[in-house]
């Protein structure tokens, strides 16, 4: 092994800086998550009874954001993955527009999105208080994230030829979408929906402003434990998120390594 | 393939993504362009909403904290991510793994990291009174705020210089080094040129959304004054729809020409998020 310089000493004492910042928080809540008593510390012992107090008063809230992300993976995989095939395909100004355009929502704060869908929806009471009206608004968010995994993963496979030669041997429309580009595109669809289901489960900025005291989803219940209730109990409802999303991070990370020389999926 | 019959599917396919946009997005930022003209002010409403010294304080100071966030972030995530991408380690994987991490928590988990560091309770405040100091507590301040904007962004910066190191030509590096170039001149001049795209568009990322970010200083307090607090405080407390859709508008304006700018200047794919 060759000598490291001070330069690589500094670094690695930056990163590992850094990579603690980050982590010990992550951590703390999770080991407070399951102390028995925080002022006293791990000497008090641990125990699960903060997270059964979480189950008991925000599993409606959990289910619901698992729901609403199932929901929001099957809507982004319906629209969005014929979208990106139809841009991909589609020539032209305007669907380089149509592209541009439908990234929008999440360059635009969520906030000001959900304001402007409260304002909008206000007189549809119905649907103003039901669960698809947060679905609208998380569908609304991460399309663009399964149109653009799917649109890179089709650009950088030469789709157009392998369609041609399907074509040329007598496949029609559907049998070509079916047997030959959605095949090719598994990664990018895989990639997209993990991101979907990870991005719609922690939404906050739209949610906050679009649920009603019935539909509660998990975040806004976060907000509400940090808020009201005393520290074990938010980090306890904490840890019951990091158990729902890290296998989703996780999966996203070992599903990017292997294409890190392709362009990346995560933009 | 008929080029005609080609183009009609391919408008077929995008059409539902189309219309749901329309209805979604399109509609409802045109009725809040309209119900924010429609107050007891009219569409002066805009002008008095835009003109209040309150509001132009509270933007400056989104865009100062902005702006901080992005160039802490930028240090505290590129050099970091440059590192990991040119060297390899013993737990190289796993501090990856700690620094993308909280790519995907959602802004009101980032405040609550950062209470748990710099709270009541806080490391930071136990840490400084064990050495004999007072109890350091900003959680619920603008430094606390900086603080969380810097936890959420490091992520992006640390992931997109990553790859763009990883693009990098090493042949460049070997050229410059063999012709008697210092290291520090090799990264000013050869390193640092190739990831410039990669921390425009990673900049761009982590000031749109510092601009944009609600959940964080919502968990936080109410009382620190930044863009989108006083949107939401304007439109739930206040119930001035022309002051909450002005500044909405704004706000949205804003960040959506930082990424576009920083996309024509890096030529990549740039969103935010969170």
């Amino acid at each position: 092994m060759r000598k490291r310089s001070l330069g690589f000493w500094l670094q690695l004492a930056l990163t590992l800086l850094v990579s603690a910042f980050l982590g010990v928080p992550i951590v703390q809540s999770m080991l407070a998550g399951v102390t028995r008593n925080i002022f006293v510390g791990l000497k008090s012992g641990l125990t699960v009874d903060w997270i059964d107090q979480v189950l008991a008063l925000y599993w409606p809230a959990i289910l619901l954001s698992i729901e609403l992300a199932l929901g929001c993976l099957a809507v982004t995989l319906v629209i969005g993955v014929p979208a990106a095939y139809g841009l991909a395909r589609a020539p032209g100004r305007l669907a380089r527009l149509m592209e541009e355009a439908l990234v929008l929502p999440v360059a635009v704060p969520g906030l000001a999105t959900a304001l402007a869908l409260v304002v909008a929806y206000n007189g549809w009471g119905g649907f103003r208080q039901s669960a698809f009206f947060i679905l609208a608004g998380h569908v609304l968010f991460t399309l663009p994230f399964m149109v653009r995994a799917v649109l890179a993963v089709m650009a950088s496979s030469d789709l157009a030829t392998l369609e041609e030669g399907a074509a040329s041997l007598g496949a029609g429309f559907v049998r070509r979408f079916f047997d030959v580009v959605l095949p090719n595109c598994r990664s990018g669809i895989l990639a997209g929906a993990l991101t979907v289901v990870t991005l719609s489960i922690g939404e906050f900025n739209l949610t906050w402003l679009l649920h009603t005291p019935l539909t509660k989803t998990l975040p806004v219940g976060l907000a509400d434990a940090y808020a009201s209730l005393r520290l074990e109990i938010g980090s306890a409802y904490t840890l019951v998120f990091f158990v729902l999303i890290v296998p989703l991070l996780v999966a996203l990370q070992l599903l990017a390594r292997p294409r890190a020389a392709r362009p990346m999926p995560e933009e | 393939m008929g080029a005609p019959r080609g183009r009609v599917i391919a408008g077929l396919m995008i059409l539902p993504a189309a219309l749901l946009f329309l209805a979604f997005f399109v509609l409802p930022l045109v009725r809040l362009v309209v119900a924010g003209g429609a107050g007891p002010d009219g569409w002066a409403g805009y002008g008095t909403a835009l003109a209040d010294t309150r509001h132009l304080a509270s933007l400056m100071e989104t865009l100062v904290l902005s702006i901080a966030t992005t160039l802490a972030t930028l240090v505290l995530g590129g050099i970091p991510g440059l590192f990991l991408a040119r060297n390899r380690f013993p737990g190289r994987t796993f501090l990856v793994s700690v620094l993308t991490l909280p790519l995907a928590f959602p802004g009101v988990v980032v405040g609550f990291m950062v209470i748990l560091l710099a709270g009541r309770q806080g490391l930071i405040g136990q840490v400084s009174q064990l050495l004999g100091g007072e109890r350091i507590v900003f959680a619920y301040s603008m430094a606390g705020l900086f603080l969380g904007y810097i936890y959420f962004s490091i992520p992006r910066v640390v992931l997109t210089v990553m790859a763009s190191a990883e693009k990098l030509d090493p042949q460049l590096e070997e050229a410059a080094r063999s012709l008697g170039a210092s290291p520090w001149r090799v990264f000013q001049d050869v390193i640092l040129p190739g990831l410039k795209p990669a921390l425009i568009s990673a900049g761009a990322i982590t000031f749109a959304t510092s601009m944009g970010a609600f959940g964080t200083a919502f968990t936080l307090a109410t009382r620190i004054d930044v863009l989108p607090m006083v949107i939401y405080t304007e439109f739930t407390l206040g119930v001035n729809l022309a002051a909450a859709a002005g500044l909405s508008l704004l706000l949205g304006a804003v960040t959506w020409a930082a990424l576009a700018l920083a996309r024509s200047a890096a030529g990549a794919g740039v969103a935010a998020a969170g």
